[in-house]
């Protein structure tokens, strides 16, 4: 049977088309050049690894998100890359080796068999970087600062900055006692900032009076740096984990707020964003067109180990089709210039236009039984030939 | 500029009074005009008007930065993208199974008929009962009696409509009320408006105590 509608794609599936294309691909440059000045290297993982590896750190969801097939050479099962992180951590950890801090960059399409809940795309197209090798926030601001950087070259405004850190629960959790099956029915109430259940919850709990409140506290430290003071005083008694991690955010922001004196941030002692893997500072960004984070990322301290050497990292991603479609469209279509030649069997033709490519100006000659092409195309110029010369003569 | 998502109907009439203590009044009655953005007395906020089961959706998606939907929406939609900082405390009722009257109790696999497909699916994974779920938009009382399906799902409030229709209700799978559901990029670029209204809300529910 024939089958219809064959130029369907799967669902979250989609082309990218020449106007689209053009600007999605000059962004990828820019952003990559960005990376290369910021002394980040680039690498390209393979596009399906061995399931083990490319789930290697990560939790249940990503497991979920992950097309799997059957390798008929090695009886293994192996993976279409959901996300590329994990592979750059191999990369650092199995095949570089350095012992000196690495810092790496990517961009890839990806594949995710259900999409995110809100972006129905399927197959973003990641890309990030790394640092490898050095644990401290000076690493984790300056990978902040480089997602802030792409941001910009992109050509965002009015990004807003929010910043985490998932020790503090953790170590709360660890404090007060509680099962694994308590800690993360508590991080789903939290992640809602969901206080009546949360509060039903907890006092469901079997901990400390005094840890009780505090988780209950918890989901209300979001907001200015007013937040910090006041977590300073609720977490007063919680231990050296909590207040280091308080004291790093505090000297993030500080940072930041000198080197970036209008940029919003926030904080969320609540948001734990990739729970599951990381472990220390977490950062969002967000731009007031998308009603969600438009990049992320954070620390994830050891998650070489599996690959035989555990490696502290931070990090960020995004995905490019997603900041592209939140630039304006420039007009550069418009600006481009395009020169159309006429179809002649002549030497000097060819040599012009020969020179004119090599210049960087885009030719496209006549093909046979297209004489009204030009009209469609939008040229910018045609060349003609005069007194024996072929010149480029103005259009429109 | 600050939407607030609400549903037409008892959600929107017991949401007007607190809505009202924090100085938001509509300009315009959604019972008489077709307008489905509501401009306020307050100056930056305005109201969306829409159904019920489309509040989440719309402020996921950020096309609100706020909402006031029932606990039942969100059971149903999966509501882990958004925030849900309050229990308004308003809508209250029960989301339950019922039966026909003296129905006897059913071995083995049954059959639900529901609007909340998601919600009742988990229900009875959780207590260990096999069920296919028939979804209806509505009038899921009929079910029962034309042989459509052994028991429903759906939330109850007086158990007038069950009552009338020969059917009692059985257990209660959670209790129901409206919340207040915020974007989480609005949570986060227009904290002091939203958290001052936050306030202001909890102002009130905790002088209705």
């Amino acid at each position: 049977m024939q089958k219809r509608d064959t130029w369907l794609l799967p669902q979250g599936i989609e082309d990218v088309l020449p106007k689209d294309a053009r600007q999605l691909e000059s962004l990828r440059r820019q952003l990559l050049d960005v990376f290369a000045c910021w002394g980040y290297e680039l690498v390209i993982p393979p596009v399906v690894d061995f399931l083990d590896s490319l789930l290697t750190g990560s939790g249940h969801d990503l497991d979920l998100q992950t097309f799997k097939l059957t390798d008929q050479v090695s009886g293994e099962m192996l993976g279409v890359c959901a996300d590329i992180t994990p592979q750059v951590a191999r990369i650092d950890a199995h095949n570089l080796k350095h012992t000196r801090p690495t810092r790496l960059c990517y961009v890839g399409t990806t594949l995710r068999t259900l999409g995110d809940s809100l972006e129905k795309t399927r197959s973003p197209m990641q890309i990030g970087a790394e640092i490898y090798g050095h644990s401290g926030i000076e690493s984790d601001l300056e990978v902040i600062r480089l997602m802030l950087e792409m941001l910009s070259v992109t050509g965002l405004q009015n990004i807003h900055l929010d910043l985490g850190h998932v020790e503090i629960y953790r170590s709360l959790a660890e404090q007060s006692g509680l099962s694994e099956a308590q800690e993360t029915e508590l991080f789903d109430a939290l992640q809602r900032k969901a206080r009546t259940e949360l509060d039903e919850l907890v006092d469901s709990f079997d901990i400390a009076e005094n840890y009780k409140a505090i988780f209950k506290t918890l989901p209300t430290l979001n907001g200015g740096v007013d937040v910090l003071v006041k977590a300073s005083k609720v977490l007063a008694n919680t231990g050296d984990i909590v207040l280091k991690a308080l004291k790093e955010l505090q000297t993030v922001a500080d940072k930041l707020n000198g080197l970036f004196p209008s940029l919003p941030i926030s904080f969320d002692l609540s948001e734990l964003r990739g729970y599951h893997y990381h472990t220390g500072i977490v950062f969002a960004s967000f731009v007031p067109e998308l009603g969600r984070e438009v990049a992320r990322g954070g620390r994830y301290d050891n998650i070489g180990e599996f690959f035989g050497r555990a490696r502290a990292a931070t990090g960020f991603s995004a995905d490019l089709k997603l900041l592209n479609s939140l630039v304006k469209q420039t007009n550069e279509e418009d600006t481009a210039q395009l020169v159309y030649a006429p179809l002649a069997d002549d030497a000097a033709l060819t040599e012009v236009i020969r020179d004119l490519r090599a210049q960087g100006i885009a030719v496209v000659q006549q093909l046979p039984g297209h004489v009204d092409e030009i009209k469609e195309l939008v040229c910018t110029g045609m060349l003609e030939k005069q007194n024996q010369n072929w010149v480029i003569k103005p259009l429109g | 500029m600050l939407t607030i998502a609400v549903s037409k109907g008892r959600i929107y009439d017991d949401a007007l009074p607190l809505l009202e203590e924090a100085g938001i009044v509509p300009i315009d009655n959604p019972k008489t005009s077709r307008k489905l953005i509501l401009r306020t007395t307050k100056e930056d906020v305005q109201l969306v008007i829409i159904r019920a089961t489309d509040v989440p959706t719309f402020v996921e998606y950020g096309a609100a930065d706020m909402g006031i939907a029932g606990k039942d929406v969100l059971l149903e939609h999966g509501a882990e993208s958004l925030y849900e900082p309050l229990d308004l405390g308003i809508a209250k009722c029960r989301l339950m199974t019922a039966t026909p009257v003296d129905a006897p109790k059913i071995e083995g696999r049954i059959r639900v008929a529901t609007k909340y497909v998601k919600t009742a699916q988990r229900y009875f994974a959780d207590i260990g009962v096999q069920a296919e779920i028939i979804k209806l938009y509505g009038a899921m009382e009929l079910a029962p009696l034309v042989g459509l399906a052994d028991c429903i799902v759906d939330v109850v409030d007086t158990g007038n409509t069950l009552k009338a229709n020969g059917l009692e209700p059985r257990e209660l799978i959670t209790h129901i009320s409206s919340r207040l559901v915020v974007n989480k990029a609005s949570m986060k670029m227009k904290h002091q408006l939203i958290q001052s209204l936050l306030d202001q809300f909890e102002k009130t529910l905790a002088k209705r105590q």
